[in-house]
């Protein structure tokens, strides 16, 4: 007897955030050219092959870019930032050589000038809201 | 990349105005349409009878989001009297207006329309802060850039610590970018903020004494400008003063086949070059510090002109925020990289400097009316290439300008070269 197939699942933003749920941060792998892409692809923008497979990343980056943001979208003031409480968006360099924008924790926002590009970071999983809005958002941890 | 081609036929502007810019509550897209309308037509030199104008292609972001009114095209068409002419609404972002010039542009040059009106216009203060906020995040990656957190001064705030980290600049140094295009704009009638800082800051202090409240120490701008309670962080580095503002407003300009000029002026204005680009959301780029999609469009449009960073005399670019008016002096080829902060420190993008950047006063000061801002880059590189800036106008000839248009965080990317010949 055969094993059974686990399907494979589609390169989709759906897709991406249901790995997110499950605490994996998730890369679409190249087969061809061996580029990995992080938010995923269907189609590689290198090479133009359709033939792609996951692969789970380290987790693990550093930082490029960052802002200490004081005036938010709604869902971050639903999560009780704001002026007084302000948080950190960044674009985060995986180990795997691709980039991803991300809430960024663990950092003292009374010093912005104090952060530090290039600082060590490791994933992180934040889930906000209630019922079915229930959601897993991507962060990193210094 | 393929390479560029040359117009298989020449294309000139022989009218252009614009709507003031500002917070018009009793007016919505369709009345500020109007008024640039009037004000394009005032400014055909032989006079225009509207009735030949062939085709409309209108730049406008989101009129459904911040009017609930979508298909905008055939009403503003409809409000100018030009029913029944094909009429394109162009959603490009805050590229939209530049990206519906390249399609009056490809519209002459392809032979199909002798006559094109290009127009933009956008009303955006109906909406709260807020909204206006989630409804310009929507020109980014909505499944994975907006779930980071990012608003839009957050996304140039961080292109602006990738930068500061990389050449060294501070903060301070994104101010002289304000107080700059605040002077130009201060000689803009058309301007939302028609004021310098050293003015703005003045004001305030008069309205806290009028109110009875203790006035505020500011002695100089620079005081004004460090002061959380004069300028306010929005998104570190970025200050309220390197925003640009929510805004009403339209433009137009008239495009007519080149060998038709005659018709309509003895002082056409050729566009030479026309170059766009598309790029990935802002994580996906191989830089932050500079904006690949604008470097692309503008080596597409230099070539095509046969014309390189040097002969520009003036440009109007893309200055959404401070950052980016920085960026956009590089990515252009006018300095090198790291190099464009020391020139906004060192006057020379200035009015009376070597490479006057934005004297209309820039998106900054000017106002930012998304759909309309890269039509109005075109309004004034028309009137400061004829002499009709006024106040404003810069010194000696400009044979040789260019407008820059940047939707979102360049993901679209959109340059014209400008040519006055006689
Ligand atoms: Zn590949």
């Amino acid at each position: 007897m055969s094993e059974p197939t686990i399907p494979v699942r589609p390169f989709t933003a759906a897709a991406f955030n249901q790995y997110l749920g499950e605490k994996k941060l998730m890369a679409a792998k190249c087969k061809k050219c061996g580029g990995a892409f992080v938010p995923p692809r269907a189609i590689c923008p290198k090479c133009h092959s359709e033939d792609i497979e996951w692969v789970e990343t380290s987790g693990k980056g550093k930082l490029a870019a960052f802002t200490v943001i004081y005036s938010g979208p709604t869902f971050m003031v639903e999560q009780g930032f704001d002026k007084k409480n302000p948080y950190v968006s960044g674009i985060v360099e995986l180990e795997e050589g691709t980039n991803i924008s991300a809430r960024i924790t663990g950092l003292d926002v009374s010093k912005p000038a104090e952060i530090k590009i290039g600082s060590p970071l490791k994933v992180d999983f934040v889930k906000f809201g209630e019922g079915e809005a229930r959601k897993t958002y991507l962060a990193f941890k210094a | 990349m393929p390479k560029s081609k040359s117009l298989p036929r020449g294309v000139v502007v022989v009218g252009a105005g614009m709507s003031k810019f500002g917070a018009f509550a009793e007016k919505n897209s369709r009345d500020l349409f109007v008024e640039a309308f009037k004000e394009m037509t005032k400014s055909v030199d032989k006079g225009l009878d509207p009735s030949i104008i062939e085709t409309l292609y209108i730049g406008n972001f989101t009129s459904d989001q911040f009017e609930r009114q979508a298909h905008i095209a055939p009403i503003l068409t409809d409000a100018v009297g030009l029913l029944p002419r094909p009429a394109l609404r162009v959603e490009d972002a805050c590229a939209s207006g530049g990206v519906a010039l390249r399609q009056g542009v490809m519209a002459i040059a392809s032979g199909m329309v002798d006559v094109a009106l290009v127009g933009g216009a956008e009303k955006m203060t109906a909406l709260k802060t807020a909204e206006v906020t989630e409804a310009l995040a929507t020109a980014a990656d909505v499944s994975y850039e907006i779930p980071a957190g990012f608003t839009f001064p957050g996304f140039y705030a961080a292109m602006a610590t990738a930068y500061m980290h990389r050449y060294g600049m501070k903060p301070e140094h994104l101010m002289n970018v304000a107080i700059k295009n605040h002077d130009n704009a201060a000689l803009n009638p058309y301007a939302q903020f028609g004021v310098t800082i050293q003015k703005w800051m003045e004001g305030r202090i008069e309205a806290a004494i009028k109110k009875g409240k203790p006035a505020p120490t500011w002695s100089t701008i620079w005081d004004f400008l460090h002061d959380e309670a004069g300028n306010p962080t929005v998104a570190w580095p970025l200050r309220l003063f390197d925003c640009s503002p929510v805004s009403d407003g339209a433009a137009a300009i008239l495009l007519v086949a080149a060998e038709r000029a005659h018709e309509f002026t003895d002082h056409p204005i050729h566009i030479i070059g026309s170059g766009q680009a598309s790029d990935s959301a802002l994580h996906d780029r191989p830089e932050l510090t500079a904006i690949p999609a604008a470097k692309i469009a503008a080596q597409t449009a230099y070539e095509m002109a046969g014309v390189t960073a040097k002969d520009i005399r003036i440009a109007e670019v893309h200055d959404c925020f401070t950052i980016a008016e920085i960026i956009a002096s590089e990515d252009l080829g006018f300095f090198a990289p790291g190099e464009g902060f020391k020139a906004a420190e060192d006057g020379v993008t200035a009015r009376n400097g070597a490479k006057p950047i934005n004297t209309s006063g820039g998106l900054k000061a000017k106002g930012h009316p998304v759909g309309a801002s890269g039509v109005a880059q075109a309004v004034e590189v028309f009137k400061q290439m004829r002499g009709q800036a006024g106040e404003r106008q810069v010194a000696g000839d400009v044979p040789v300008a260019l407008t820059h248009n940047v939707g979102a965080t360049g993901s679209t990317c959109v340059v014209h070269v400008y040519e006055r010949r006689n």
